[in-house]
């Protein structure tokens, strides 16, 4: 919890003692898992149940949620860190984002500017999409963030939790508690061939949107002053304050930048699934927070590649892994999936794929 | 330091002041108004025929921006007092001027609640010039209420807040009040004093106001000699005894709906107490509770049911009753916990919620998918679990059931009282404060953190059991994370580690939204606020746990200028 405790070893390093019952069961649970996901692989693989074109479809939505994932991981590992602290509303952000961009489009698509005008059309939808990421995310930092910003304990979570709830609470009482579908673009149903496999031109598009944004934000982060000072915040709060880095307003730049992905990410999801609802920030979110640690939290580019592996699990999971077992209706355990992803990595490797010295900083 | 304060009474400061507290109390009604609150509450009468909840609480909101505005602050220990009817005034010309955007822009395409009614109940009727002109002017009046009260002694003070509370409460719940008052006579004679058939009648405000204020007046007049120590240790089971005496009381008088809430009530209690003595005591954030519930629940389902789900049904063992079930359900709940346990062992702090949410989250998704069907009934879950019986008694009745939960609440709380007081009570403390240190002074993390989940568990597990009996069914929606985070609401307002916390928690939390029935769709959001409010103006809860208390009083904590919790 606090950042004192470096003597504790990850509970995967250990090189402690001899071998006990837990670890008995924690190796167990490894191979269990390994087991299911590698005689489910194979089993499916040899049934030959799906085609080559099928898997490519998997894939290719895969990569396309995971590129929607990457952009929330982004805001969680920008947050945390410069505060250390899992921003738990961040999922109902990027939902307030979907909703603000929900009725921009539903606007422009009655008006006829979305057909006349497509580009302008849906610039604008992103921009007020991000514009209401951006104010919410320094809203909250404000007046439910900055009060906690050095209270130790669970003070900080908690009040996460709550403002969670508010965000998803408020919209539902604002716009309603129905599930609105999202207003279908000319080209949302068309499909690019490619070497006889079908690409849709919406994965492409949400696909080109999101890594456009992240390298405008690896650009942002690694090559300007501001994204220096949140790096150096990032490696050591009281140094980058004794260096004359002026920490509050790193801390609103990293809740804006992250914003700033919600708000692309929202609109890139309300594309995919093409409806929003106020409930719809939470799985992504929590899930968007395991890739962010799977990639190692804090670290730019980690959260971008956990993003793109946990989607692309999600996506071919169902259909690899448990669909050979002979297990009925495996897209429902979908979820179950990501969030099995997300527990075994912050349980086995809290550190992340690539983080090391992150994770020794936070243990 | 005299001169920066003389600077601070310049008029600009002041002048921020108040328009800066008008213009917050103008957002919060606006805030209020557009998620649907507003409308709402207008539908409940505080004082039959004169004011509504709604109209309350727009005067609430003002006349605590004027009170606030009254408030020493650092840069400016004398406010000035024409800084309320400042707020007042700004805060009325802002609202009247959201209520004529409402009428004259049709925004109900997008905000739902903004509709034309709406403003009218914003302006109390009043509209065109000399409306908004009146609605100032009493927006400003009410505002210098508010300063005025500010200004009064602090003793008056506690005098009329309760007063004013307890007019409140017997308006907004004279349907219960009503209901108990006839069911007795007696008490019959006293309704009429009271209640007209639509409510609080104004007589009977006035006579409510008079009696609180008297009540709150009597411990001023005999008040034992300040410095006794004893008094306070007795004191602090005055309000558990007072709440024990209620939840005694009113579910016989009250009838089924009442015995049913507080039913839910004791529910909520048993799992609040499990999860004190994780996140309480132990300190392990644990938002997959839900699970444990869940557990205990279908293990009471499988057991006891006339389903062709029930073990009863497919294996040789035979169909239990809910006696000998409760205490299996119990001790599967307490297996879960360590199953649940072990692997997170080596998570801490913030990774812990995640990966406990994470856990909760997939056992609902596999009871919930086709692929558990056979076992647990999927989505459709299981039904016709019979009600538990004594010789002939059956508890069937909401009222009966709640007099079982409350048992198993009180044997639970006393269990709780034991354990933490016990060796493994304080070594939960020790690895809440400072894992590391725990380990050094040889607690035995690995089996003191199991023992924290598997008594959670048990707790939950009971209650499970119970609720299975309660509904006659089993449902995976019945199990989703939002039960878990209305049980840490609970016991984080209540006060983390609190006893009494736990039941003041779920009296407020549970038992508000459920007698306040139309309100139910805003639960989640009084919760999410109550969170928040809590953490940020009283962390340690409504009835802080002892050992918090003395730490408020002298903080050990090094480091940090103001005295925080550490839950």
């Amino acid at each position: 919890m606090s950042d004192t405790s470096l003597t504790t070893l990850p509970p995967g390093a250990s090189a402690r003692k001899r071998i006990n019952g837990i670890d008995v069961f924690m190796w167990a649970l490894r191979c269990a898992v390994a087991a299911i996901a590698i005689f489910g692989a194979v089993a499916t693989l040899l049934q030959g149940r799906y085609s080559l074109a099928q898997w490519f479809d998997f894939a290719m939505f895969g990569l396309t949620l995971g590129s929607v994932y990457a952009l929330i991981a982004l805001g969680y590992t920008m947050v945390y860190g410069v505060l250390r602290m899992i921003n738990f509303a961040h999922g109902d952000i990027t939902m307030t984002g979907a909703f603000a961009g929900y009725f921009v489009a539903s606007g422009v698509s009655r008006n006829g500017l979305l057909a006349t005008h497509p580009v302008l059309a849906i610039v604008a939808i992103f921009a007020v999409a991000m514009a209401t990421c951006i104010a919410v995310a320094l809203a909250t930092e404000r007046f439910a963030y900055r009060p906690f910003r050095n209270s130790p304990g669970q003070a900080p979570l908690i009040c996460a939790i709550g403002v969670s709830f508010v965000l998803e609470q408020t919209v539902r009482g604002m716009f309603g508690s129905g599930v609105k579908s999202y207003p279908l673009t000319t080209w949302h149903d068309a499909v690019i061939n490619v070497a006889g496999l079908r690409v849709p031109v919406v994965n492409l598009f949400v696909m080109g949107c999101a890594i456009s944004a992240m390298v405008i934000l690896y650009l942002i982060v690694h090559r300007t002053r501001m994204g220096m000072a949140m790096r150096a915040v990032s490696e050591d709060k009281a140094a980058a304050a004794l260096m004359g880095v002026d920490v509050d307003r790193v801390v609103v730049f990293a809740f804006a930048l992250g914003g700033a992905m919600a708000g692309v990410a929202s609109v890139c999801y309300a594309l995919i699934y093409q409806q929003v609802h106020f409930f719809m920030g939470f799985a992504p979110g929590i899930k968007a927070f395991g890739a962010a640690v799977l990639g190692g939290i804090g670290s730019i580019p980690g959260a971008m590649i956990g993003g793109m592996f946990l989607g692309l699990i999600e996506a071919v999971g169902p259909a690899l892994f448990l669909d050979g077992l002979g297990i009925t209706a495996p897209y429902q355990l979908r979820d179950a999936i990501g969030f099995l992803v997300l527990l075994m990595v912050l349980i086995f490797r809290p550190q992340g794929l690539f983080g090391e010295a992150m994770a020794k900083k936070r243990a | 330091m005299s001169m920066r304060q003389d600077d601070g009474k310049t008029p600009s400061l002041q002048l921020r002041r108040g328009l800066t507290a008008g213009a917050a109390a103008a957002l919060i009604a606006i805030y209020l108004s557009s998620v649907g609150l507003i409308a709402m509450m207008n539908a409940r009468p505080v004082i039959a025929n004169a004011l509504t909840l709604a109209q309350m609480t727009l005067l609430t909101i003002v006349f605590l921006a004027g009170a606030l505005s009254q408030r020493p602050s650092p840069q400016d220990r004398t406010p000035a007092f024409w800084t309320a009817p400042l707020a007042g005034a700004v805060a009325g010309l802002l609202v009247a001027g959201f209520a004529g955007v409402i009428l004259s822009v049709n925004l109900r395409p997008v905000f739902i609640a903004l509709v034309p009614p709406l403003a009218r109940l914003l302006t109390f009727g009043q509209s065109g010039v000399d409306g908004t002109a009146i609605l100032v002017a009493g927006s400003a009046l009410v505002a210098s209420a508010g300063a005025f009260y500010q200004r009064l002694p602090d003793k008056v003070r506690r005098l009329l807040f309760p007063a004013a509370l307890s007019v409140l409460l017997c308006g907004m719940f004279q349907e219960f009040i009503q209901v108990i008052l006839q069911s007795n006579a007696l008490f019959r004679w006293l309704a009429p004093w009271f209640y007209g058939w639509d409510g609080l009648t104004a007589t009977g405000a006035l006579i409510v106001f008079a009696v609180a204020l008297a009540a709150a007046a009597l411990p001023l007049v005999y008040r034992k000699p300040a410095g006794a120590g004893d008094v306070s240790s007795w004191r602090r089971f005055v309000p558990a005894l007072f709440i024990l005496l209620l939840l005694l009381l009113v579910p016989i008088a009250g009838g089924p709906y009442i015995a049913q809430v507080f039913l839910l009530i004791g529910l909520y209690v048993l799992m609040g107490m499990g999860l004190n003595l994780e996140l309480g005591l132990a300190g392990l954030l644990d938002l997959g509770f839900v699970a444990f519930f869940a557990t205990g629940a279908y293990i009471t389902a499988i057991l006891t049911a006339d389903s062709p789900l029930a073990l009863a049904h497919y294996t040789a063992i035979p169909s239990l009753s809910f006696w000998l079930a409760m205490p299996i359900a119990v001790l599967g709940a307490v297996l879960m916990g360590i199953l649940f346990g072990i692997p997170v062992l080596g998570v801490k702090g913030d990774y812990l919620a995640v990966a406990t949410l994470g856990l909760g989250e997939i056992v609902r998704i596999v009871v919930q998918s086709d692929a558990a069907a056979p076992l647990l009934g999927g989505a459709q879950g299981i039904l016709q679990i019979p009600k538990p019986q004594v010789g002939g008694f059956q508890f069937g009745s909401a009222v009966s059931l709640f007099y079982l939960t409350l048992a198993a609440a009180l044997f639970a709380a006393y269990c709780a009282w034991r354990l933490e007081r016990s060796r493994l009570g304080r070594a939960w403390i020790a690895l809440r404060e400072d894992e590391d240190v725990a380990q050094a002074m040889g607690i035995n993390l690995v089996q003191s953190k199991l023992l924290a989940y598997a008594f959670g568990a048990a707790f939950a597990g009971l209650a499970g059991s119970i609720f299975a009996v309660m509904v006659n069914s089993v449902f995976p929606s019945s199990f989703q994370l939002l039960m878990s985070i209305n049980v840490l609401a609970l016991i984080v307002v209540g006060g983390l580690g609190s006893l009494s916390g736990v039941v003041l928690g779920a009296l407020v939390l549970i038992g508000l939204p459920e007698a306040l029935r139309e309100f139910g769709e805003f639960r989640y959001l009084f919760y999410g606020l109550a969170l928040i409010l809590t953490m940020r103006l009283m962390p340690e809860g409504l009835l802080p746990a002892s050992r918090r208390r003395r730490r408020l009083v002298s903080p050990i904590a090094v480091g940090g200028s103001t005295p925080v919790a550490r839950p």
